[in-house]
């Protein structure tokens, strides 16, 4: 099992600490991980992104020239990213601030109103949460049991209370996704 | 086993510094290697092992607070990023002229001048060829993973005192703030006095009765006292070319090309190795662990067997030249390279490849 994939959007929406997450919970499983992102100004809210891979092997290049996912959260890094998928890959977005959807037909493509949904339950913190969910539903390569172990690994102790609300995010994210392109 | 911690390579060497029992870390925040000394400060070591971890006023400052704790037989460090390595160019060369053991890592970024902040490989030449004035020679380890950065402080640390001579770990950027697994090692105690007295005799550890003064210091004007000190260092250097070179080999059995890299370019090229030898190309991969001693007679080895060589780096070609120098014309080497903090993936340096083969 090997699984490459970039997650983009802007600083602050919790694209590096998805990752996090997402690297940990692979740890949990005994995976090789490697988390790399992009540093500097783009933290302080400009585009920010994220490459993980989780791979059951030693894992070479953490630097990719194409993912098997993208998961992509603003328009600049739908333009950066789209073309990065392999065909046959997957690419999740929310349409919120989408101008320009994606348009390639040999991947599979996903939307999540990741947005309105942490609008909804009032918690606009749980976004990446229910982003996760909604990659997690596509391609469960850990389980919620390994997340939910990745997250307290993750979070400073004084935050684990929140780690049930994060929980009850990702199950939004795995119902609320939708297909958009299916090959 | 040990538990296996997610980690940025940065925070690795803060852990591996408290963990292999060092005295001291000195050192100025900057960009992309700012989290060495934070993990130190939220680590707290001065509470543990009663590890010193100070923020000094400047590079400079820094380097020659490592002087001071050097010489009185220490293990003290200091870390920084490119263009405050050149603000310590001259401690440097003082501390290898007082033959003085440290460690220093240098987490490269794009330069010259202020560059950016995005990582490079442009410091080759200042590590391993100078950087400082005067004839001397500092070990440089490269690592290429979180595991590499832990690993290398303790190692740099044997090394320095095994030479008495200051060891570089020159990372960059990309190795800097990535993380990945590490496992952490069993924590070393730091040296007590007495065992640094009996273990550095050189080191100012006050005069007492039973021993003649030692003196530290780069200073000697009569030139023959000089030429001495050079001629010890260079033999010295040659101690150090026999004995410590470090490299590694992915895939070199049958290759008829060879990829030479160092640090997260020797990552990057082995994803580029694999994909070469899915569409049929026999390539192999060469890795300098060490860049000072270089891993010459290991690549002259294997040029019996090649076609070609291709040096990649995060620069505009500066390792190249020591790979040049080991093949003597026996083999085309050819390069490639992103400078400025840009960072090639391996279809960009496989595409080179291709072309620098059927050129």
């Amino acid at each position: 099992m090997k699984e490459e994939l970039i997650i983009a959007g802007f600083g602050g929406q919790g694209v590096l600490s998805m990752g996090k997450i997402l690297a940990y919970s692979g740890i949990m499983q005994d995976k090789e991980v490697t988390w790399m992102p992009s540093y500097g100004p783009e933290m302080r809210g400009g585009t920010a992104n994220v490459t993980v891979i989780l791979s059951d092997k030693k894992i070479g290049s953490p630097i990719l020239s194409k993912c098997d996912t993208a998961i992509i959260l603003n328009q600049q890094s739908m333009d950066k990213f789209e073309g990065m998928v392999k065909p046959g890959g997957l690419l999740i977005y929310d349409p919120n601030g989408i101008t320009r959807h994606p348009e390639r037909k040999d991947i599979n493509i996903c939307s999540i109103e990741a947005a309105e949904e942490s609008a909804r339950i009032g918690n606009l913190k749980a976004f990446n949460m229910i982003v996760l969910g909604a990659f997690l539903k596509k391609k469960p390569v850990v389980s919620m049991e390994s997340v939910v172990k990745g997250l307290k690994k993750s979070l400073p102790e004084r935050h684990h209370h929140l780690i049930p609300m994060n929980e009850q995010a990702i199950k939004i994210g795995m119902d609320k996704v939708v297909d958009t392109n299916v090959l | 086993m040990a538990e296996k911690i997610l980690m940025k390579g940065n925070e690795a060497i803060a852990h591996g510094a408290i963990r292999c029992g060092a005295d001291g870390y000195f050192g100025y925040p900057i960009t992309p290697q700012s989290e060495v000394m934070e993990t130190l400060m939220e680590e707290k070591p001065w509470e543990t092992t009663g590890m010193v971890v100070l923020q000094a006023e400047s590079e400079t400052s820094s380097i020659n607070m490592v002087y001071g704790g050097a010489s009185t037989g220490k293990k003290v460090m200091t870390s920084s990023s490119s263009l405050g390595i050149s603000l310590m160019a001259e401690g440097l060369s003082y501390l290898a002229g007082a033959e003085l053991p440290c460690v220093v890592v240098n987490v490269m970024r794009g330069g010259p001048g202020l560059g950016t902040i995005q990582p490079s490989q442009a410091d080759y030449f200042q590590a391993v060829k100078g950087g400082g004035h005067g004839d001397y020679k500092m070990i440089v380890l490269a690592p290429a993973s979180a595991q590499d950065m832990y690993d290398f402080v303790g190692k740099g640390f044997d090394l320095a005192f095994k030479y008495r001579n200051p060891v570089m770990i020159l990372s960059d950027g990309v190795i800097g703030q990535m993380m990945e697994k590490v496992e952490l090692g069993e924590m070393k105690p730091r040296r007590t006095s007495e065992e640094v007295a009996q273990q550095c005799p050189w080191a100012l550890t006050g005069k007492h009765s039973g021993r003649n003064r030692n003196i530290i210091t780069s200073l000697a004007l009569d030139p023959n006292v000089q030429e001495k000190t050079n001629q010890r260092l260079q033999a010295k250097y040659a101690e150090i070319e026999k004995n410590e070179v470090i490299c590694q080999t992915y895939r070199t059995e049958d290759a008829e090309h060879l990829f030479v890299a160092y640090g997260s370019m020797s990552r990057i090229c082995e994803a580029v190795v694999d994909q070469a030898r899915e569409a049929g190309y026999k390539v192999g991969l060469l890795r300098p662990v060490t860049l000072y001693p270089y891993p010459t007679a290991n690549i002259q080895a294997l040029v019996p067997q090649l076609k070609s060589i291709m040096a990649v780096e995060m620069s505009a070609g500066q390792m190249v030249e020591d790979v040049r120098l080991a093949v003597e014309g026996k083999v085309p080497v050819n390069f490639y390279g992103r400078m400025g903090g840009m960072i090639p993936s391996p279809d960009d340096i496989f595409e080179a490849f291709v072309k620098s083969i059927n050129k």
